[in-house]
């Protein structure tokens, strides 16, 4: 049995912020009936269509994307808070709309907004929802030890009180206390530093080795080697899902990490030859993506330096996920 | 040189000629800010100059945020001193922020104003007066192609064309420094890239970018980058030099080699 499985998933609303389409899969706007006619609608030159993707048990599935992509909303369906225009999805063989409370007895969710209760203490929180759940700090003790421990110390600590990283130790921890076999945590590294967030997948990669499916959400692109299998998502549509491994592997063009001494005007410059299918900046270098596979390092020295520029370093290498994103959301 | 100045020259075109003649844009000496017991920020002293794309980097709790607001005239530093935009940040917090332009992720815009009256609201803030908000609005909204969205509500942008606006409406006054606290949380991988040739297109007019950043692939595009740990300053150079410094191949390995010295129990 699949841990989750989603068909044809649509859902359609206006953000009530922003008065734009948001959601997941693609309008009809046949039907629309927005007031707001200014309201800004996802690239719809596919079609209509809802999502699909499964989910395999004690499998960790990341969703990758940027803020306004539809992660949000994904995460509110399957966790049964909020319902879908249309298409199906089931969690743990349980269908979300019709069987809602066994998936809420059966999910953890850590949303991306800290939402304990600021004024009840560390100890406090952790007590509540194991009693909503009928049970027990101790009896799943176990389980939440190697996080818990790190912020048991400041056990009588209002959680309103506690910084950044020991309010998500704590959600991570009031999601887990009733044992879920699924875990749904949205954006859990956002805003977080390098290190916090190495530490936090550390934690994740622990609970899968329990058993435990993991669907977890974020717009870091580098996180999303430590997932077993990722969908990418912008604008409400999955743009590829996969291992990180096949999609870096199905790039399509030869892709080369370029640097000179003058990088700005480098990179104004690989842009405007027609070789080039596209250049980023990446960090200290930048990568050209080339479609001609025939072109050598030998070449595109000969033509970057022939352009002016001093101390050209050329290197051909393998793609990251971000590199696959930026093509795959232009194409 | 800038320390030369006394704390009781106060003349602000003495000061304006010094700025002018110095190529220091931020000056900060021993600057610490303590809460209670708590010192979140200790001594750090550094120089930032003209033109120049100053990364501030640190863990979440190192001290950054509290930094920032000192060095934009928002919080008094306990001890030390700072000069910003040729000001000093304890006794002129005012001339400061009127030389200064500030973006964070989290502030920026007005959601319900149109695209044009955010523009001419902080404007007005930064005493422009009106004809030459008028020229530089026609001008801005050539320059980010924003024609279509000049009457639209700024609520209504996509997330990226939202922080392009922000960015340049922090700049609008043409400020000495501007001060960008992650400026880039959430957004697209392209958008995030546009984002810099702005800032790139800012330093190229004179401007000083002050920022703060959780990604390492934006501390390279930094000229300098500085890391925080604990309150303190523990690396500032090049990235080319840090990593170096440090035998690493990346910012990040940079970063995570510092960072871990943490003995802070924050977040």
């Amino acid at each position: 049995m699949l841990a989750i499985e989603v068909k044809n998933l649509y859902k359609n609303y206006y953000s009530t912020k922003s008065g734009n389409f948001a959601g997941i899969g693609r309008p009809d706007l046949t039907e629309d009936t927005n007031p707001n006619s200014s309201a800004i609608y996802p690239d719809l030159s596919g079609g209509v269509g809802g999502i699909s993707f499964s989910v395999n048990r004690g499998e960790i599935f990341g969703i990758i994307g940027p803020d306004g992509a539809g992660k949000t909303t994904l995460f509110r369906i399957l966790t049964t808070l909020i319902l879908a225009n249309s298409g199906t999805a089931s969690v743990d063989g349980f269908n979300v709309v019709t069987d809602y409370k066994e998936i809420r007895k059966r999910v953890g969710y850590m949303p991306g907004k800290f939402s304990l209760y600021q004024d009840l203490t560390v100890e406090e929180n952790l007590n509540f929802f194991a009693t909503v759940f009928k049970t027990t700090i101790e009896e799943n003790y176990e389980l939440v030890k190697d996080i818990y421990q790190q912020i048991e110390p400041f056990k009588n600590r209002r959680a309103g009180k506690l910084s950044g990283g020991m309010k998500q130790k704590l959600a991570l921890s009031c999601a887990l206390i009733h044992k879920p076999s699924i875990l749904f945590l949205d954006e859990p590294t956002t805003g977080v530093d390098p290190v916090s967030r190495k530490e936090f997948w550390g934690m994740l990669k622990k609970l899968k080795e329990k058993g435990i499916t993991i669907l977890v959400s974020t717009p870091y692109m580098d996180e999303a080697s430590l997932c077993d299998r990722i969908a990418l998502i912008q604008g409400g549509q999955f743009l590829k899902i996969d291992t990180p491994k096949n999609i870096i592997s199905q790039y399509e063009n030869k892709l080369w990490a370029v640097q000179s001494d003058t990088m700005y005007k480098l990179l104004m410059d690989l842009r405007a030859n027609e070789l080039t299918k596209n250049c980023f900046a990446f960090g200290d270098k930048h990568h050209v993506s080339i479609a001609n596979k025939q072109i050598t390092l030998e070449n595109l020295k000969e033509l970057i330096e022939k352009l002016g520029h001093k101390n050209v370093l050329i290197r051909e290498i393998e793609p990251s996920i971000e590199d696959c994103f930026m093509q795959l959301s232009q194409s | 040189m800038l320390y030369a100045i006394e704390p009781e020259l106060k003349d602000r075109k003495m000061n304006n000629i010094i700025q002018q003649n110095s190529n220091i844009v931020i000056t900060a000496e021993n600057l610490t800010k303590k809460f209670g017991h708590f010192t979140a920020v200790d001594n750090i002293s550094f120089e930032v100059e003209r033109g120049e794309i100053f990364g501030f980097l640190g863990a979440n709790g190192a001290g950054k945020t509290t930094a920032m607001r000192m060095l934009s005239g928002l919080s008094i530093p306990t001890s030390g001193k700072g000069i910003v935009a040729g000001y000093d940040i304890e006794t002129q917090t005012e001339l400061v922020k009127k030389n200064i332009g500030y973006m964070s992720q989290k502030f920026s815009l007005y959601d319900d104003l149109k695209v044009w009256e955010n523009i001419e609201l902080f404007g007005g803030i930064y005493g422009m007066k009106d004809k030459e908000i008028k020229v530089k609005t026609d001008e801005l909204m050539k320059v980010l192609n924003f024609e279509n969205e000049r009457d639209k509500l700024v609520g209504s942008l996509p997330l990226g064309f939202k922080q392009k606006l922000a960015f340049s409406v922090s700049i609008f006054h043409n400020p000495q420094v501007v001060f960008l606290d992650e400026p880039t949380g959430g957004v697209d991988p392209i958008t995030r890239r546009q984002f810099w040739e702005l800032i790139y297109d800012a330093t190229s007019r004179g401007i000083t970018v002050f920022v703060t950043t959780h990604y390492m692939d934006e501390a390279e595009y930094c000229n300098r980058v500085s890391i925080m740990v604990d309150g303190k300053i523990e690396a500032l150079d090049s990235p080319k030099d840090l990593k170096e410094q440090f035998n690493a191949a990346s910012m990040d390995e940079v970063f995570q080699q510092l960072a871990r010295r943490s003995t802070r129990q924050a977040d």
